[in-house]
């Protein structure tokens, strides 16, 4: 065999370019993402103190104050919403995989579900405002419930989808076998078979909703007070951030920075726990 | 009745009778003019080349094609007199009387005990030590009690694939079947746990009726009493299986045996 040198060098040099450009690309990414969590953190720590959890959003031209009312209030939505949009959800994603599958529903489920998982956080926000805010008369956290849920549940239908059919058919064939009506196939075999993926999948649907910001304008508005009543105008972080960070004052500005701290580490920490919980399954 | 009907020497109760099965997948012709009784309480061996129909016709017999739209089958399977083709049939029922084993092991995320239990919870309401005592009765049955009796709550995920597969056929013989299908129980076996199949087989055959498809025909020699030579969807010879390994009458059985083809 003739060994082209010439060849053998442009390949050499094709890939040290390559390799450049791929590095530069990573080192940039990375780079603003660490001068991101870096402004974030350096601002958001100065502002934490243990009155955050035990005081109100203070009153415009009081000192001091907390977040209290609004890491309740976006707790009590979030919660909701994957009260709701668990079984919504994961029912739907069961439907679409093991009894729709391709038939005309299914297809017309899934394509739905696309376009809601692209669509504009904003105009879900405002079709909620439209449906549940204006025929009733006031913001509520039930409102900013439903505009989360409308995000969250194409999240969860097609990874729990996805993650069912990774599912081989041979395990569903055994439980067929064995004289399993498709429901326990599909419930106590397929589904657990995929439970750290549908997991994973609810986790980062969370990690997408916690930090909405425009459904909430609509649907919850904001409360300067504790209130855990639903049906009410209630805080809640991204809300109290929006408004704060663009405030002249002082304590305003410096809790904005709590909240966006804080809602970083929950995503943070959601994320890692997504990939503890995928790991398992690989491990499995 | 004009079948390939069992030799006259053992003429036992055929626990399925198939006639004149054609087996289609979408337009694909599976199965053509299929005819045989599987005995009860024996074990009958379908051999023959990849593709020749052998898992098809296995698969008929618990009607576990009906999961997939585009398959299906035309002629009777007759069980115990009763036409399982017949579109009324209630396929949970039926196949928790014909229970099937897979080539690849395929145990429930689940303990060992659950693998054991969820069938039998699906037609039976037992009591805890009613279904304790099934579980190492079934255990046993597969000869696997010994090696899993300490730790029947870990997942069933945790054996070896020899333990796996014996820990399925724990499980289809859990629910009390009539009919036992094995679809090449051992081909992701090594030799040892292939030798303990081929014994489970052996002990199971006096309280259930076997269908085994195997590649390997010294096992189909050694396990079966009736073998059934199939070929691009043909059944070409069909008897007691010392006769279709010593004196095969279709020379196409001969090429494929003596292994001058397949």
């Amino acid at each position: 065999m003739d060994f082209n040198h010439q060849l053998y060098r442009r390949r050499r040099r094709a890939n040290a370019v390559g390799l450049t450009l791929s590095m530069g690309a990573m080192v940039l990414g990375l780079a603003v993402l660490l001068w991101i969590l870096g402004v974030l953190f350096s601002n958001g720590l100065a502002a934490l103190d243990g009155n955050l959890f035990t005081q109100d959003t203070p009153a415009p031209g009081t000192e001091g104050g907390g977040l209290r009312n609004a890491i309740v209030g976006s707790l009590m939505m979030v919660g909701l919403t994957v009260l709701v949009a668990t079984p919504v959800g994961i029912l739907a994603g069961i439907y679409l995989c093991e009894y729709g599958d391709r038939s005309k529903t299914a297809e017309l489920t899934r394509f739905v579900t696309d376009i809601m998982l692209s669509a504009p956080s904003i105009v879900l926000g405002l079709f909620v405002y439209a449906v549940a805010v204006a025929t009733v008369g006031n913001f509520s956290g039930l409102a900013g419930s439903l505009a989360l849920s409308l995000i969250a549940v194409p999240v969860v239908v097609r990874t729990t989808e996805n993650m069912l059919r990774l599912v081989p058919g041979s395990l569903r064939e055994a439980a067929f076998a064995l004289g399993a009506p498709r429901w326990k196939v599909s419930l106590m075999v397929t589904l657990r078979a995929a439970k750290s993926g549908v997991i994973t999948g609810l986790l980062l649907a969370v990690a997408r909703i916690s930090g909405e910001t425009a459904p909430m304008l609509f649907t919850a508005l904001n409360n300067q007070f504790f209130s855990t009543d639903m049906t009410r105008p209630m805080a809640n972080l991204p809300v109290v951030i929006f408004q704060f960070a663009m405030s002249p004052y002082d304590n305003w500005i410096r809790l904005a920075w709590a909240g966006a701290l804080l809602i970083t580490l929950a995503v943070l920490l959601l994320n890692i726990l997504a990939r503890v919980f995928f790991r398992e399954k690989a491990s499995s | 009745m004009t079948t390939t009907a069992v030799p006259a020497a053992a003429k036992p109760r055929n626990a399925l009778e198939v006639r004149n099965l054609n087996f289609f997948y979408g337009k694909f012709q599976g199965l053509k003019n299929v005819s045989m009784d599987i005995a009860e309480h024996k074990v009958t061996a379908f051999i023959g080349p990849s593709g020749c129909g052998k898992s098809t016709l296995l698969r008929t017999l618990n009607r576990m094609y009906s999961l997939y739209p585009g398959q299906r089958a035309e002629g009777q399977i007759n069980f115990y007199g009763e036409n399982i083709l017949e579109p009324r049939q209630d396929l949970n029922l039926l196949r928790a009387r014909i229970g099937m084993v897979f080539q690849k092991p395929t145990p429930f995320p689940m303990s060992i005990y659950d693998n054991i239990a969820f069938g039998v919870k699906l037609y039976e309401n037992l009591g805890k030590s009613e279904m304790d005592d099934r579980v190492e009765w079934a255990l046993t049955k597969a000869a696997l009690w010994g090696e899993v009796k300490d730790k029947l709550h870990q997942s069933g995920l945790s054996l070896s694939g020899g333990q796996q597969q014996r820990l399925c056929i724990a499980r289809s013989v859990a629910v009390k079947p009539s009919v036992l299908l094995l679809d090449e129980p051992t081909s992701a076996l090594d030799p040892i746990s292939t030798g303990k199949v081929e014994e489970l087989v052996h002990e199971l055959k006096s309280d259930y009726t076997i269908a085994i498809v195997t590649h390997n025909m010294q096992q189909a020699a050694r396990c079966s009493d009736f073998t059934a030579y199939m070929y691009l969807g043909e059944l070409i010879e069909f008897g007691e299986t010392e006769q279709i390994f010593f004196k095969p009458q279709r020379t196409e059985t001969e090429d494929y045996i003596t292994g001058r083809f397949g």
